[in-house]
């Protein structure tokens, strides 16, 4: 049953500061709140646990792509249409502007952030295996500062994170550095506008003299958190995109995956997925193509 | 409602007019365009920002006002369903749509017709995978899509919202 309004109070203080000194001075009691794709449903469905929430919707220090010599810092309060309409984000950095692109409806597009979608620490986040792919690092901010962490080491078991209770994440740095690479990114699920992902994959791969110089890979909603494929990446370094390492990389991928029976999908559907995706991924980088399995 | 001691007063635009209102701050908008204005255009199906029937316009970007807190809202410019129907611009969508068939039992059309707006406003002359995309966000359990996929792209045609 929807909650009622009267039971919750919201503050907007409409700066960055003082939204961080609110969450700061009550640390885990005031959940915030960006478009409000993910903690308004909760609150239609009555699941709403915090009574106190802070609103940083389209806060301006949280809301602005920084473009530096060397990195791009998204504001965490950027949302998915911002990313799909940003030329840098679009052009440096595929993998994030198509993840951006099959979340939800254009609607929620406009609501739902990139802060958002790695607070709520769901395996499915879309944009999630995008940014474990660039080596994404986020900053994170509260009223003792900012430290910046690797998102690798920041969602840590299923909905857990490395965040501070007054920590709030501010931005997410990704290094210019992958403009060489060929990128590949898909979902698969029944419908993007309203689908959660079965799977979901984002890669990236360097050829040079038709070697796999560098790879990575990654995929969302097969494990407790979005998952890096590194023992796969291992055994794709320094070979040639051939049929023989197709069937190698499949196998190892799925070795390295621990997908579950869920109302979405099984387990075993989605490893026969992520086999596939590894394969079609390979064939992009040249690789013969084979049947799927 | 009773009044309680967590209501505020919040000033918003409704279809290009200054309006206040006393609510809850976590009060839905959909809910207090509904029940405080009056505005039944907007309707709600999922209640979860899955169906698109309660779409509005946010400072000039389609939202689903069932996740839309009403502090969210405050300072900004709404324009609903209703506000489409006295303007001219929209005479011709408001036309593909009879004329397509693309309205049946009518609850999804006020979002889905903000929903046309919205793409027709970023991209005037739409390919049909465009209206697709623009229009995906919106369910209609009639239709079966082809009329109101047809409808947006004969409004395209005819010039709608330019």
């Amino acid at each position: 049953m929807r909650s009622n309004p009267a039971d919750y109070e919201i503050y907007a203080p409409g700066n960055l500061h003082d939204v961080v000194a609110l969450i700061g001075g009550s640390p885990g009691a005031i959940l915030p709140i960006a478009g409000g794709t993910d903690v308004m449903v909760q609150f239609a469905a009555g699941t709403l646990q915090p009574r106190r929430l802070v609103s940083i919707w389209n806060l301006p220090d949280l809301r602005r792509v920084e473009i530096l010599p060397g990195e791009v810092r998204i504001g965490a309060g950027c949302t998915y249409t911002d990313l799909r309409e940003h030329d840098v984000v679009k052009h440096e950095f595929p993998l994030l502007a198509q993840a951006a692109s099959w979340i939800g409806g254009i609607a929620n597009q406009n609501k739902g952030t990139l802060g958002g979608n790695i607070a709520n620490a769901s395996p499915a986040g879309d944009s999630l295996p995008a940014l474990l792919a660039y080596d994404a690092e986020l900053i994170l901010v509260s009223i003792r500062g900012e430290r910046r962490v690797a998102y690798r080491q920041f969602h840590v078991d299923y909905k857990k994170m490395n965040l501070e209770r007054d920590e709030l994440i501010r931005a997410v740095c990704l290094a210019r550095r992958f403009n060489e690479y060929i990128s590949y990114a898909r979902k698969v699920g029944t419908r993007n506008a309203q689908a959660i992902s079965k799977v979901c994959m984002a890669a990236l791969a360097r050829i040079e003299r038709g070697v796999i110089e560098d790879v990575r890979m990654a995929v969302g909603s097969v494990a407790p958190i979005p998952l890096r494929l590194a023992q796969t990446e291992r055994i794709l370094k320094g070979k040639r995109p051939e049929r023989s390492l197709v069937a190698l990389a499949r196998e190892s991928a799925v070795a390295e995956i621990r997908p579950i029976d869920d109302l979405r999908s099984t387990a075993r559907y989605r490893a026969a997925v992520v086999g596939n995706l590894v394969a079609e991924f390979l064939e992009r980088l040249g690789a013969p193509a084979a049947g799927h399995e | 409602m009773t009044d309680s001691v967590s209501q505020c007063e919040f000033s918003l635009r409704i279809n290009g007019e200054q309006r206040f209102v006393r609510a809850c701050s976590m009060e839905r908008l959909l809910d207090v365009l509904r029940e405080q204005f009056g505005l039944k255009g907007a309707k709600e199906g999922c209640g979860e920002g899955e169906c698109g029937a309660c779409a509005v316009l946010m400072d000039g970007e389609l939202v689903v006002s069932c996740l839309v807190p009403v502090i969210q809202a405050a300072g900004s410019s709404i324009v609903t369903i209703e506000g489409l129907a006295g303007d001219a611009r929209f005479d011709a969508l408001q036309e593909a749509f009879l004329e397509c068939g693309g309205a049946q039992c009518g609850i999804c059309t006020p979002g889905m017709i903000l929903a046309a707006v919205n793409l027709l406003n970023k991209r005037p002359s739409p390919t049909i995978d465009d209206i697709h995309e623009g229009l995906s966000g919106n369910l209609c359990r009639c239709t079966g899509y082809v009329q109101i996929v047809e409808a947006v792209a004969e409004a395209a045609r005819r010039g709608a919202t330019r």
